[in-house]
């Protein structure tokens, strides 16, 4: 009678898994800001940036790209940001808020399920609205087939690993819902400059791009642009996102709050 | 109003009984157990067992410790010192076998606003290995039509009544229902109060978190008074009540005048006092069944019978210096 026999038997478990994640899925549905803000935003600000005719047209200083070639990752980013800063903490902190989790570990599954499950939906909703991103810009406006689909897969997981630990630490540092979406606004707006929403980084003064290449969207972005246009990333963008990830991973271990 | 009073005396000795044959192996057995936040000591040197098939019950006031002893037990907290024994396991190192056979309802709130009682339940009964009937255990808690509303949806009553469904989806052996009654209307109390005594029925072990005084007489076979930590008395709620007062008062109008020597004469009783048409009789024992029955043989009817059930409150009183209605004031 350890405490590791476990007396459901494992595909049970996994049903059980599946039951949590079910439930979450509905959750996100019935309270869609995470399918607004991962889906529905980015592909908006797409047809919004398509309606622009200069878009269409290649820049000499954007390397021979034309603007919507350069925000697609952007975009790709905006909807990872907005899925793991405000997707992510705000029903986590509800949920600690309400004592759902600490309800959680009064049953014999653990409660960090929630935090995988939610884990699991967030990133459904994150494939789905990259997926749904890419085809649009590529059937809709004409936007190139990315030439390294695995570089830019890896690209896309590695910033995911590097943003979800720091969701799950802005849900450990804020003590409520409204708490978590302040601090997620403040952190996220920031690191979205420095991706080249409002400024492609390929415009920003040498200063300015210095230091996004340190921030994670801005290395995230980079990554992406070097694997949309064939080639696999250099290691300095790549090693950024794997140390946000491995630092805050830490942090979140450390901090993370169930009551 | 006579027949209450024989309602609970035999409410009592059907609670004796059941305890004499339970009375064979500790479902929770807790020694010695304290537990500080810091400078605060919240449970200091508890100690008490709770016989398979009892009901339990813990009473205090706000801040007394109870919650923090109940979550020791149950191993939502790791205690500082003391042993703590769930149907012979331990909860910190069995934390899984526990959690199975031990069903917790905790107080309201708890679940996300915009699922529905079915998908609640049914996620539930998803981790347990050999749960209940969704609509079995729904129907019996006067569910079984909310299935598909969602936990916002749901009155007070009703949330509480999910609650308790999910204390029980799991067939547990011992259920820990904390506070279960407050916030609610006195009728759904009452509605609470059957289903309690319903669960019972069923063979589980009942620990009952409260700190109303009536609760605790109405339901539990013995009762622990926590306060500031420690417990301060442990007995059923009748003995409680008897050593904090020394007796039951008996207030009624009789039919037709009658001499008081027909019931200073009676053992039970201690006093008889008039106050215009009705009589208090103060004593100990079985005294309303004795002051009915000797009035019946003279031919007198007790109208209007009123029992004083504050009882326990004046053994809280007594006991712990406290007013139970000013947790706030208390501490």
């Amino acid at each position: 009678m350890s405490s590791l026999s476990l007396s459901l038997p494992r595909p049970a478990r996994r049903a059980a898994f599946g039951q949590v994640v079910l439930n979450e899925a509905r959750l996100t549905r019935r309270q869609p800001a995470s399918l607004i803000g991962g889906i529905v935003f980015p592909v908006v600000l797409l047809v919004i940036f398509s309606a622009i005719p200069a878009f269409h047209l290649p820049a000499a200083d954007l390397g021979g790209l034309t603007p919507l070639e350069v925000y697609v990752p952007i975009l790709i980013v905006l909807s990872l940001g907005l899925l793991t800063l405000f997707g992510l903490p705000m029903p986590l902190t509800t949920y600690r808020e309400l004592g759902v989790l600490r309800r959680l570990s009064a049953t014999p599954v653990p409660p960090w399920w929630l935090l995988a499950a939610q884990g699991v939906v967030q990133l459904c909703v994150a494939v789905a609205g990259i997926v749904l991103l890419l085809v649009t810009s590529i059937t809709v406006y004409g936007v190139p087939v990315p030439k390294n689909p695995g570089a830019l897969t890896f690209s896309i997981a590695l910033t995911a690993a590097a943003l979800f630990p720091m969701g799950l630490l802005i849900a450990s540092v804020a003590r409520t819902a409204t708490g978590a979406s302040v601090i997620g606004r403040l952190v996220l707006f920031p690191m979205i400059f420095f991706a080249g929403m409002w400024w492609p980084r390929e415009l920003m003064p040498g200063v300015l791009q210095g230091i996004s290449d340190f921030t994670p969207l801005g290395a995230a972005v980079d990554a992406m642009q070097d694997s949309v246009q064939g080639q696999f990333p250099p290691a300095a963008p790549l090693l950024v996102l794997v140390a946000y990830a491995l630092v805050f991973g830490f942090l979140a271990k450390r901090f993370f709050r169930w009551e | 109003m006579g027949i209450p009073q024989s309602t609970v005396d035999r409410g009592f000795d059907v609670r004796a009984d059941r305890l004499q044959r339970a009375a064979t192996r500790p479902a929770l057995e807790i020694e010695h157990l304290r537990k500080t936040y810091g400078e605060l000591v919240a449970v200091d040197d508890v100690s008490f067992s709770v016989t398979e098939g009892e009901i339990f019950g813990i009473l205090g006031p706000n801040g007394a410790g109870k919650t923090t002893a109940v979550e020791c037990a149950i191993g939502l907290r790791s205690p500082d010192s003391g042993t703590v024994r769930l149907m012979g396991l331990d909860p910190q190192a069995d934390r899984d076998r526990v959690h199975e056979i031990v069903g917790v309802q905790l107080q309201a709130g708890a679940l996300p606003a915009k699922l529905r009682v079915g998908e609640i339940l049914h996620m539930y009964r998803s981790f347990y290995p050999d749960p209940a009937d969704v609509g079995e255990l729904t129907e019996a808690l006067g569910l079984a039509g909310k299935l598909k509303d969602s936990y916002k949806s749901l009155s007070g009553g009703q949330r509480q009544r999910l609650s308790v469904a999910l204390a029980l989806i799991g067939r547990p052996k011992i259920a820990v229902l904390d506070e279960m009654t407050t916030g609610l209307d006195p009728q759904a109390r009452r509605d609470a109060w059957a289903l309690i005594a319903g669960i019972r029925e069923r063979g589980v072990t009942i620990v009952l978190v409260t700190h109303f005084m009536e609760e605790a007489e109405r339901l539990c076979d013995r009762v622990a008074l926590i306060d500031g930590g420690r417990i301060v008395a442990l007995d059923t709620p009748a003995s409680l009540a008897a050593r904090a007062r020394g007796g039951t008062t008996v207030r009624f109008e009789p039919s037709a005048p009658f001499d008081d020597r027909l019931l200073t004469g009676l053992p039970e009783v201690r006093r008889v006092e008039h106050e215009g048409q009705h009589v208090t009789v103060t004593g100990t024992g079985e005294l309303v069944n004795a002051v009915i029955l000797a009035l019946h043989t003279a031919g007198v009817t007790a109208h209007d019978v009123r029992l004083d059930s504050s009882n326990l409150e004046d053994a809280f009183v007594k006991l712990t210096g406290n007013h139970p209605d000013q947790e706030g004031a208390a501490r």
